[in-house]
């Protein structure tokens, strides 16, 4: 096989960047602290199972919430006119304009017990706590990546035709119809790369658990944060655990989006 | 053709349409009997697919009433109509094969797997695509892709197919095979198709009945032969075949001037000296020796076109075509002879011999001798002329007198072509702006259905003081 020089550049970034550094996390998953080989540091990893399964879990839930929501408004935005269609594309962009934890804090402080919405429901006699729960880490998961699930529907959903449409409904079709046979089966392939898109960073992500959860609701991707620095041999492990998991699930998406290929 | 009047399935009555303050359709009325082949036929912009629109369903009409079988389906989806559609880009479902996608009406009435089975089968055989059940239609070609569009539409066992441009995409040759093919399928199916085309070719050769359309009013309606044979203006005459059109004195009954010579025809009722438009058809002339003909000419152009020599003929500073199978070369004098029956008189579509409207003098300056107007909200200076302010003018202008401004600076702003007629020694335009028609001379094309500034010579100018009507 002919390499074409114009793809060096990018192969060298991806060996310096991608390739070694996972190099690095295998062989320090596989060796304990002396860089002797070792199964120490998974058997350690295996302690946070709950926590890794509670992250894939609350991905799972954001992942779904963010569909639902995003597969309406997704399609609203696709039959608009030219201009407000970019109008709406620009309003959904806005919030990723700002710093991700800047848009955490907002959430902490918009939901804090004096808070704004605190002080909104203590009017109307509910009084409740709003933070450190599981309910508040998924609504900031949802709020921080519902764009991702939005913009690869829409960008599908705005090239299935009119015409399409109209025929399905010429054929006979209600609106309900004319969605379920026309415009779900066309827009498959954005659901699957929205959920990819949303799914595999929330279930990763760190931080929204910490400031938005309770003590207990810490995820994956927070624990080898805080264990990293000082155990490298198990956050290496855990990281690479969820990758694998990733992976697979990712294979397992890509059967269903290869329906795609009829698509075509 | 000439049946009773109950075989009448859609009729449209007094439809008029509009979007964003312009008239698409402007109170048309329209009849489909049943099992007729209809072409709606006219330019681009003149409305022909809205039309179409209306009776499918995906457009409502701001007034008038579309009626199916009878009954008044305003307001009714499209998925309520026993009507089916054609589109001009196919449409078919790219995520299903071709068996699905004729069976996708079917399925969603919930027939018996047998039944849809049995008359995908029976359509497909219709359309010539045995076999082709299982292929993906993205791998079928433009001419298949037609035909499955069709198959799809006509399984579900339509009133009414609607047809909108359907051979638009497809190749010459391609097309002529498919024009012979669609009159097939509709008189092997029964049923009665609505089809929209620009194509004057297309619609002589398929329809029964033929509607031409312009600027959102129906012309004319009737069969092919009295279309291209008495149509009814100069805008059918020239969009249906060749001709030459040119302005005649109807002097009297079956008695018509051209260009100085007083020639016989058969048309009646006219009155008298009226001006109207004469459609010659190049093939009605024959050509004779000059002394047997009043008209003669010089001929200055010969095209070989296969089954006939197409002669360019200048005639009185008029240009006639005339198409023989006999070869005159260039520069011969010859006769022009045309029989009674093949002079076709037509009413002027727009009768004037002058552009007349009213401006409002609103500043005048005697030193320059000049005065600015208003007219249709548009001020501009007029030179060498001078009134007292406030006076309301009515100027006359010839139609040479109107241009339209190359270079973009014009008089009144955004005039809209409404037709484009060459009179043989020149373009007869007609213009419409907010308030009035315009009749303009041209020695250049102009395209037809755009926006223009209009220009005019003031120096041809008749101007007149408005009695009694000084505005304030």
């Amino acid at each position: 096989m002919k390499l074409k020089r114009p793809s060096i550049p990018y192969i060298i970034w991806m060996v310096v960047f991608t390739m070694i550094p996972l190099l690095l996390i295998l062989f320090s998953a596989f060796t304990d602290r002396n860089g002797t080989f070792s199964l120490e540091a998974f058997s350690k990893a295996f302690g946070y199972f709950d926590v890794f399964l509670r992250s894939l879990w609350i991905a799972f839930i954001s992942t779904l919430i963010c569909l639902i929501l995003a597969y309406p408004i997704a399609y609203i935005m696709s039959r608009q006119k030219r201009n407000v269609q970019n109008a709406l594309t620009m309003i959904i962009m806005i919030p990723m304009w700002m710093n991700f934890l800047l848009r955490i804090y907002a959430w902490l402080t918009l939901l804090q017990n004096g808070g704004p919405v605190d002080t909104m429901l203590s009017f109307l006699g509910i009084h409740t706590t709003l933070l450190g729960n599981q309910g508040a880490v998924i609504l900031g998961m949802v709020y921080e990546y519902l764009p991702f699930m939005v913009l690869p529907l829409y960008s599908v959903m705005a090239k299935i035709d009119n015409g399409l449409i109209e025929a399905a409904e010429d054929l006979g079709s209600n609106k309900i119809k004319v969605m379920r046979k026309v415009v779900f089966p066309l827009s498959i392939p954005g659901i699957v790369s929205g959920i990819t898109m949303v799914f595999v960073p929330s279930a990763s992500t760190f931080l929204v658990a910490q400031y938005l959860g309770g003590v207990d609701d810490i995820m994956i991707g927070d624990v080898i944060d805080r264990i990293f620095w000082s155990d490298q041999n198990t956050g290496s492990a855990i990281a690479l655990i969820l990758m694998v998991a990733i992976l697979i699930f990712l294979i397992i998406l890509n059967f269903f989006g290869d329906e795609e290929a009829i698509a075509q | 053709m000439a049946e009773a009047k109950n075989d009448i399935i859609v009729s449209l009555r007094d439809i008029f349409v509009e979007f964003e303050g312009e008239v698409i359709l402007n109170h048309i009325n329209l009849d489909i009997r049943d099992k007729e082949f209809l072409t709606i036929l006219g330019p681009s912009g003149c409305g022909k697919t809205t039309t179409l629109r209306i009776i499918g369903g995906f457009l409502e009409p701001k007034e008038g009433t579309v009626n199916f079988e009878g009954k008044k389906i305003n307001g009714l989806p499209p998925y309520k109509r026993n009507v089916n559609t054609v589109f001009q880009k196919y449409s078919l479902f790219p995520h299903l094969n071709v068996f699905e996608n004729i069976a996708f009406g079917m399925r969603i009435k919930k027939l018996p797997k047998n039944e849809i089975k049995k008359r995908v089968k029976e359509m497909l055989s219709i359309v010539d695509l045995k076999g082709y059940e299982k292929r993906s239609v993205s791998k079928l070609s433009g001419g298949q892709q037609q035909r499955v569009a069709i198959a799809r539409a006509l399984v579900c066992d339509p009133k009414v197919l609607l047809l909108d441009e359907p051979l638009g995409a497809l190749d010459l040759k391609l097309r002529k095979n498919m024009q012979w093919e669609l009159k097939q399928i509709q008189q092997k199916t029964d049923t009665a198709f609505v089809y929209v085309t620009h194509d004057q070719e297309e619609a002589l050769t398929m329809s029964d009945t033929v509607v031409v359309m312009n600027n959102g009013v129906i012309e004319q309606i009737g069969t092919p032969a009295d279309v291209y044979n008495e149509p009814v203006n100069a805008f059918v005459a020239d969009f249906i075949g060749e001709a030459n059109i040119i302005n005649g004195t109807m002097i009297d009954d079956c008695r018509v001037r051209i260009l100085g010579e007083e020639l016989e025809c058969v048309d009646k009722g006219f009155g008298q000296n009226t001006p109207v438009d004469i459609v010659i058809r190049p093939e009605d002339i024959e050509v004779v020796k000059p002394e047997e003909a009043k008209l003669k000419g010089e001929v200055t152009e010969v095209v070989f076109k296969g089954v006939h020599y197409e002669m360019t003929v200048m005639c009185k500073g008029c240009e006639w075509i005339i198409h023989s199978t006999k070869c005159e070369p260039v520069g011969t004098t010859i006769g022009m002879k045309v029989i009674p029956f093949n002079i076709q008189i037509m009413n002027k579509m727009f009768l004037a011999e002058k552009n007349t409207f009213y401006a409002d003098v609103i500043s005048s300056d005697k030193e320059n001798n000049t005065i600015t107007v208003k007219v249709e909200d548009c001020e501009f200076e007029i030179e060498n002329r001078y009134f007292e302010e406030g006076t309301r003018l009515e100027i006359s202008l010839p139609p040479s007198a109107l241009s339209i401004a190359g270079d973009g600076v014009g008089h009144i702003d955004d005039v809209y072509i409404e037709s484009v007629i060459f009179k043989g020694e020149h373009n007869e335009i007609i213009l419409e702006s907010d308030e009035q028609k315009w009749l303009m001379q041209s020695y250049v094309d102009e395209q037809v259905a755009t926006y223009v500034p209009l220009k005019f010579d003031f120096t041809k100018a008749e101007f007149k003081i408005a009695e009694g009507k000084n505005e304030t």
